[in-house]
């Protein structure tokens, strides 16, 4: 049987046919979810998609985290699913607390959509098993608020758990310690800035991205659903 | 002045027209008539100075499933598989408000392209400004760079290509024309109200008072110092609503849940209602107090006239009304439904249970005036031609082509193109900064190549020649990729159509892109023109802005234009004229003037470039592709060179002369292949009567032209910070 992911789609978002199609030529099954909708039992895996959820015309996400689907989302991390936060979704799972830290506006104030080398600082995770640790994968970034921030201590304590799992190459954004992607404690959920969607096919430039959505395939299709820590 | 003239004077209607409304309605017209009549009856609405020219255009082709006076024109680019394409100017609104001028822009060719049941996926722009050092011009490209950002990024349509050029005739008067592409989902879509009976549905924004008089006030009437003044009538857009109204009306559409569909741009409530009627020969009555409105208290007229963005129209039989609802409202997107279609043939408007306007629907959509205005070639054209062409020896020609690599016109835009997204809908195969986008077709193998390309210099120098160079420019940019240049949508921006010369130049102007079009076999799908692009008596060049779609029936056989491997040779298609420089990038930037005659372009050469280009993709030899366009062969090699990160080493003996380097002739191509091919595209060329000529190897990272070299580094360097170092000049200049 083939691993479900959920892709919920925010009336906003814009990248969740993108990510189906990505998810699906990986060997997924999808299914769009409404953000109104309140259950996400027949998943696997719950992807938050990039795009501007509810507008963003207040901070990124800061809406979106009372969707009804939330609920739902956090209950399926409680109980170890994956869920995977790609640019806006990364913005979202923060607001809603599922992931540490903020994402503030980029450095230069401006729009920023571009190709970035990322390295992964920790292969062991269900999104990076299948990169060796320290590779680096070429993704596309594309967001105005990237600038990941959090506080020095927790910072350390991030760094020592092993949960910042990405890492820019080149700081497009002025992210603190160039961090592009994050882990929750219990590594299951994954937030980060660069679109693993858009590198899944050599046509358009790059085929890294499935490193990380094909983790995850791997992970559920593994039957282990909760991660050691 | 009576009062009445200063009523119909005020709302842009001339004396003549307003005998003109009497003549049709047999009285007086009502104010909110007016109004209306004034925003349909405006330039921007009613081509009425264009429009005989226009007719002149070849729209007709195996390919055409639908030519212009629609949404936009629709192109089968397969089988079953069809395309919407459409260019559009907010050059007024942009100049006035730049931010939400130029976001505005997007929403109007995105919904222009959505009315005819199209999917957006691609738009790109083509934006002129004044000298990039000026403190204005940075306002202006900041607000319009990041209102196109903002708007397109949101609603998840990618930013794909473009030009960003930059010429003092434009510093009061910038230019903003906007490309879209849209897929046909299930069906071609008509802006239609055939039966009698049906209801209308108005979704989407609510209709409040900005934009006011957009149509007439703000786009048919040049500006003198009072364009601040200007600001009201200029649109705010909401791209989260566009988003919904896509998602929406894709889906009324593809679900059959509407008769007919038409998107309220310039003219608001009034263009949807009379054209739509008009084209069915029925009628609409319109109650005003239902339309879903922003703010209390507004006037019918304001509701008729309204340029609120994000509003579509649709009719829809009574039976599948409450399914349209149930769409709208799942989606968190206002409806209402504030009338129907009849059979009378007249738009009639009740408001407060009075009915305040009745008028036949084709007295406002298509019986405005038809101007045949004068044309006279402006003496001081002639001159132009005579005068030096800036042909003046460089001193060192490795300064000089470091010089052009840093001009504005020639600089890298990344900064530009980095503010748009330009991946999303995993199609982009070609992004911006090559010779012409290419954009796979959703779920499909094949793709087709998008270029807009409008020289002003040439048509300056020469309109007639100056169309034809934009024709074919864009059309061997999209041949550059492998695609088949197929159609062309365009955007003819000029100065005000009540001086002579003026009409002299679009005349010359249409005559040359039919001629071209003719010749290439690209008919025209659709189109624009902008009109009193003045400011204070000063008109920018004649702008035509060719935007021309290609089909590439494989979207993994695309050419990009970066140099691929070690070893490949370097051939040049075409044959170089060393006296093209008139309105040339290197006379810009070493003689700083303008004058002569623009590059003679040969039809016959152009498309037998194209068919080799196209030939040789498809045959998968060629490894690269660009043309020389702005700085000549030399510039075109270092672009080869940066986008690839390779340099090359040159044999060719015309390396030592600027002529050779720098001249702009077209019909030419920098092809690199594999070294064992390198016949077979020579044979190719030759069978089809293309001059080709070994110009060296891809090799190392030095750009190696023989007399002179430069390294890649250096290069990319002056290429890269062209663009920028000038814009923090203007920065602190301001400051």
């Amino acid at each position: 049987m083939s691993v479900r992911a959920g892709i919920v789609l925010f009336p906003g978002s814009n990248c969740e046919q993108d990510c189906a199609r990505a998810l699906g030529s990986l060997g997924a099954e999808t299914r769009i979810v409404w953000h109104q909708e309140k259950e996400l039992s027949d998943v696997d895996i719950v992807v938050l998609p990039g795009g501007f959820a509810h507008g963003d015309y207040l901070r990124t996400g800061a809406l979106a985290r009372f969707s009804p689907i939330m609920e739902a989302v956090c209950a399926h991390a409680r109980s170890g699913g994956l869920v995977i936060g790609i640019c806006n979704g990364f913005q979202i799972l923060c607001e809603a607390g599922l992931l540490p830290g903020a994402l503030r506006r980029n450095v230069n104030l401006k729009f920023l959509c571009k190709w970035t080398s990322a390295y992964v600082d920790n292969s062991t995770t269900p999104f990076t098993s299948r990169a060796g640790a320290g590779r680096s994968l070429r993704l596309p970034i594309n967001h105005f608020e990237g600038n990941w921030y959090c506080e020095a201590a927790e910072l350390e304590d991030l760094r020592a758990s092993g949960r910042l799992v990405l890492r820019y190459a080149e700081n497009p954004n002025g992210s603190l310690g160039d961090v592009a992607g994050v882990c929750n404690e219990d590594f299951n959920v994954l937030g980060l800035m660069p679109h693993p969607e858009r590198a899944c096919e050599a046509l358009l430039g790059s085929e890294d991205g499935a490193v990380l959505l094909g983790s995850m395939l791997d992970h559920v299709g593994a039957g282990i659903r909760s991660v050691p820590v | 002045m009576t009062t009445a003239q200063a009523v119909y004077r005020e709302l842009g209607l001339t004396d003549d027209e307003h005998d003109a409304i009497i003549e049709r309605l047999g009285r007086v017209p009502s104010y909110t008539e007016l109004a209306m009549f004034s925003v349909m009856w405006s330039e921007h609405c009613s081509y009425k100075s264009s429009r005989v020219e226009l007719a002149s255009l070849p729209t007709e082709g195996e390919r055409v499933l639908v030519g212009p006076g629609e949404g936009a024109g629709i192109i089968e680019v397969e089988p079953g598989v069809a395309v919407a394409w459409k260019i559009e100017s907010h050059n007024h609104p942009s100049f006035v408000e730049p931010g939400n001028g130029a976001a505005t822009g997007v929403g109007g060719i995105v919904r222009d392209v959505l009315s005819m049941g199209a999917r957006p996926i691609a738009l790109l722009d083509s934006l002129r400004f004044g000298p990039l050092e000026d403190a204005g011009t940075r306002f202006l490209l900041e607000g319009v760079v990041s209102g196109i950002s903002s708007y397109g990024n949101s609603i998840g349509v990618p930013t794909v290509g473009g030009e960003c050029l930059f010429e003092d005739c434009y510093r009061q008067n910038p230019l903003v024309n906007v490309a879209c592409l849209g897929v046909i989902e299930e069906r071609v879509m008509r802006g239609r109200a055939d039966n009698p009976g049906d209801a209308l549905v108005l979704f989407g924004s609510a209709t409040g008072r900005d934009g006011i008089g957009g149509a007439s006030v703000l786009a048919s009437a040049e500006f003198g110092d009072d364009a601040a003044a200007k600001r009201p009538s200029v649109q705010v857009g909401d791209p989260f609503t566009e988003k919904l109204l896509i998602e929406v009306a894709l889906e009324l559409v593809n679900r059959g849940l509407v008769t007919g569909l038409q998107d309220l741009g310039a003219g608001g409530l009034s263009c949807p209602v009379a054209e739509m009627a008009s084209k069915s020969g029925t009628g609409m009555e319109l109650d005003a107090d239902i339309v879903h409105l922003r703010e209390p208290g507004m006037e019918p007229f304001e509701i008729m006239i309204s340029e609120s963005q994000e509003r579509m129209l649709a009719t829809v039989t009574p039976e599948r009304l409450d399914e349209v609802l149930e769409v709208c409202a799942r989606w968190g997107l206002m409806a209402s439904v504030p009338g129907r279609v009849t059979s009378t043939g007249r738009i009639t408007v009740v408001a407060g249970g009075q009915e305040i306007a009745g008028v036949p629907a084709p007295a406002l959509a298509d019986e405005a005036p038809v101007y045949h205005r004068p044309s006279v070639r402006p003496p001081w054209a002639g001159p132009l031609q005579f005068s030096p062409s800036g042909e003046t020896a460089p001193e060192s020609l490795e300064e000089a082509l470091l010089a052009l690599l840093a001009s504005p016109g020639i600089a890298s835009k990344e900064w530009v193109w980095e503010q748009y997204d330009h991946m999303i809908g995993l199609g982009t195969i070609e992004g911006p900064g090559g010779d012409a986008a290419v954009i796979r077709l959703p779920g499909r193998r094949c793709a087709v190549a998008l270029s807009v390309d409008g020289p002003g210099r040439y048509c300056q120098l020469d309109p007639y020649e100056g169309a034809r160079l934009a024709v074919a420019e864009a059309a061997r940019n999209v041949a550059c990729t492998g695609a088949r240049p197929a159609a062309v949508t365009n955007c003819l921006n000029l100065g005000s159509p009540e001086r002579s010369e003026v009409m002299w130049q679009l005349s010359e102007i249409v005559r040359g892109i039919k001629d071209a079009c003719l010749y290439l076999e690209t008919p025209v799908t659709g189109g624009n023109v902008s009109f009193y692009n003045e400011t204070s008596g000063r008109s920018i060049y004649p702008t035509p802005v060719i935007g021309m779609l290609g089909i590439l029936e494989e979207a993994s056989m695309a050419v990009g234009p970066a140099l691929g491997r070690d070893g490949d040779v370097i051939l040049l298609l075409g044959k170089t004229d060393g006296n093209d420089f008139g309105g040339s990038e290197y006379a810009q930037v070493f003689a700083g003037a303008l004058g002569g005659r623009p590059p003679r372009l040969d039809l016959a050469s152009e498309k037998a470039l194209h068919a080799v280009l196209v030939r040789g993709a498809a045959s998968g030899r060629l490894a690269s592709a660009h043309d020389p366009s702005a700085g000549g062969v030399a510039v075109a090699l270092t672009e080869a060179a940066l986008a690839g990160g390779r340099g090359f080493r040159l044999s060719h003996p015309g390396t030592g002369s600027w002529r050779w380097l720098f001249s702009e002739s077209p019909g030419r191509a920098v092809v690199s292949c594999r070294r064992d091919e390198a016949p077979t595209v020579e044979g190719l060329a030759r069978e089809l009567g293309v001059e080709a000529r070994h110009l060296g190897t891809v090799c190392g990272d030095q750009l190696d032209f023989g007399p002179f070299k430069l390294s890649l580094e250096r290069a990319r360097e002056g290429h890269r910070n062209g663009f920028t170092s000038r814009l923090s000049t203007a920065a602190a200049l301001r400051e």
